[in-house]
């Protein structure tokens, strides 16, 4: 079985994919609620401190801001642990959210940059590209059970 | 008890650079409550559409969205906190956007901010605690007269200003750089109060204001403590006699910088920050020193010269000390190289800060460094404008707090 990390980290119906089908989902698991009352979408879910923008300079130079190294002290080491992937671009806000660009672009770079299996999917607009969209998840983590 | 001032904040990135409760700790030193405004996310998609700036961040959308509902009145804030990652260009263009949106769309004062992990916490403070006078005081800052007997003390982080005003006159000004913060303010006192001919006694109400503003109004029993972002907006605007309509408010001070929006004498938007030492009055004192003058001679000095003969290789203190001192070594005169000085300072403060604030006509300078007349002069050039230098403007501070004062004389 895999570890296998999602984007956007915080699909919680990705990552449920990825556990019933007997993998590691690496995410963040929170939720997006229908209303926001935190300061972001995808408010962290642990006490983040100064320390952690400093972890992230593994990932990112100091040039970068801040809050980009925040976030990169959650998903650097996830990337790095990761066996597999799965990438949902242009997903709506409800199915999942990382709330600054500038980390998903250096996210989905670092997991281009890994030689692991990988799937990367447009988010479906209607009911029969959603059925294609959830038949081609449960292939690949199918197959990637069977490789494991 | 008094309800707190809410800010809504409106960010992308403070709690995953670990500030956040930075943020909320600022506010709630200065009796205010920082809340996020509740929006949909349905309302995110409409808003973000609606205000038509193509944003990639989730989370600036959600920003847009959460500015839109303030402005339409959907949510409820008395002030408003922009704040985003230094050196994010995205999130900059957001925050400069929204700041102008919601200053020409409502009444909410608005104060933006660019972090790092490490916030310098002073300055945040202060940013605060103007936000939440401009809610609070109001009716306090609509003042446009002083009356009665007052004192306004400015313990700045340069120099210590003392001014005795009586029936909107000043009568009494104390001066001299900040040593021991409590004896420095005593002696301006003393001095103002001696040139005044009154004694403390008779002084019917005391403002301070300044980095040392807590420490000497505790010693004094000041009646008003104030920031300076307010306090110095209402100084120019009344000695520069331009209390109605549109103003713009520039203060070089020795240890960090103001760029302040008024409108009616009450700030709307506004910029605080040490950029950096080059460009602060700290740097021409250091001219000044290099030169062999006093910082006095500095300005007419400077007049005299014309900055575009030396080349300026850097904004740094240091560094741009240095080319300074190359192009004395290179045969400049003492004239150019004082011009020199001044544009830098006014080049970055144009560059780094200004673009923060619209700038409206009349730009009041005010402050020890608008007494340079090269700085005024540099400033002009860069806004295509004429400045106006006030009389007394050296002591702005003083005089915001000794006129706001007056508003706590018993009689009033």
């Amino acid at each position: 079985m895999a570890k296998v990390f999602i984007y956007p980290a915080t699909s919680l119906i990705l990552s449920d994919m990825v556990a019933r089908f007997g993998h590691t989902p690496l995410s963040s698991a929170t939720a997006i609620r229908e209303r926001i009352q935190t300061a972001g979408l995808e408010s962290p879910p642990l006490q983040i401190t100064p320390e952690e923008a400093k972890k992230g300079l593994k990932w990112a130079a100091v040039e970068v801001p801040a809050g980009v190294r925040g976030r990169m002290s959650l998903y650097g080491p996830m990337i790095e642990a990761c066996e597999a992937a799965i990438i949902i671009n242009d997903a709506d806000l409800a199915f999942g959210c990382m709330g600054c660009a500038r980390t998903n672009e250096l996210i989905k770079f670092l997991v281009h940059q890994k030689t692991i299996p990988r799937l990367e999917l447009n988010y479906p607009k209607n009911e029969e590209e959603g059925v294609k969209f959830v038949a081609a998840i449960k292939r690949f983590l199918t197959e990637l059970g069977a490789t494991k | 008890m008094t309800r707190p001032v809410r800010i809504a904040q409106l960010s992308c990135g403070p709690e995953y650079s670990g500030i956040q409760h930075e943020i909320d700790e600022a506010a709630r030193q200065v009796g205010g409550e920082i809340f996020y405004p509740d929006v949909a996310l349905k309302d995110i998609h409409r808003d973000f559409a609606k205000f038509g700036l193509d944003v990639k961040s989730p989370d600036l959308k959600l920003t847009i969205a959460r500015a839109m509902a303030l402005v339409e009145g959907r949510v409820e804030a008395d002030a408003v906190f922009i704040a985003t990652c230094f050196r994010c260009a995205e999130a900059a263009i957001v925050r400069n956007e929204l700041r102008r949106y919601i200053n020409e769309h409502s009444r909410l004062p608005v104060v933006s901010y660019s972090f790092t992990e490490r916030t310098t916490s002073g300055t945040l403070l202060t940013r605060m605690e103007a936000l939440t006078t401009i809610a609070r005081r109001r009716a306090l800052l609509a003042r446009e007269t002083q009356n009665g007997l007052t004192l306004g003390v400015d313990s700045g982080s340069a120099t210590t200003k003392a001014i005795v005003m009586r029936d909107d006159q000043i009568i009494g000004t104390g001066w001299q750089p900040t040593t021991e913060v409590l004896k420095s303010a005593h002696e301006v006192i003393a001095h103002a109060l001696a040139e005044a001919g009154v004694t403390r006694d008779e002084i019917q109400a005391v403002g301070t204001t300044g980095y040392g503003r807590f420490l000497v109004g505790k010693e004094i029993k000041a009646d008003l403590i104030q920031e300076e972002l307010t306090v110095n907006s209402k100084g120019a605007v009344y000695l520069a006699n331009r209390q109605h309509g549109p103003a713009t408010v520039i203060d070089i001070g020795g240890m960090d910088n103001k760029a302040i929006s008024v409108m009616d004498g009450i700030p709307g938007v506004f910029t605080m920050g040490g950029i950096c030492a080059g460009a602060s009055g700290r740097f021409l004192e250091m001219t000044a020193k290099r030169l062999g003058v006093e910082i006095t001679e500095l300005g007419p000095l400077s007049m005299k010269g014309f900055g575009g003969r030396v080349s300026m290789n850097s904004y740094c203190i240091v560094f741009g000390t240095q080319s300074l001192v190359n192009a004395l070594a290179a045969g400049s005169t003492r004239e150019d190289v004082a011009a020199a000085a001044c544009h830098s300072v006014a080049e970055q403060v144009y560059e780094q800060q200004l673009q923060e604030v619209d700038i409206k006509e009349p730009v009041i300078m005010v402050g020890g460094t608008s007494l340079i007349e090269g700085l005024v002069f540099a400033m002009g050039e860069l806004l295509q404008t004429k400045i106006v230098v006030p009389p007394y403007s050296q002591y702005i501070g003083a005089v915001g707090s000794a006129l706001l004062a007056s508003g706590f004389i018993k009689d009033d």
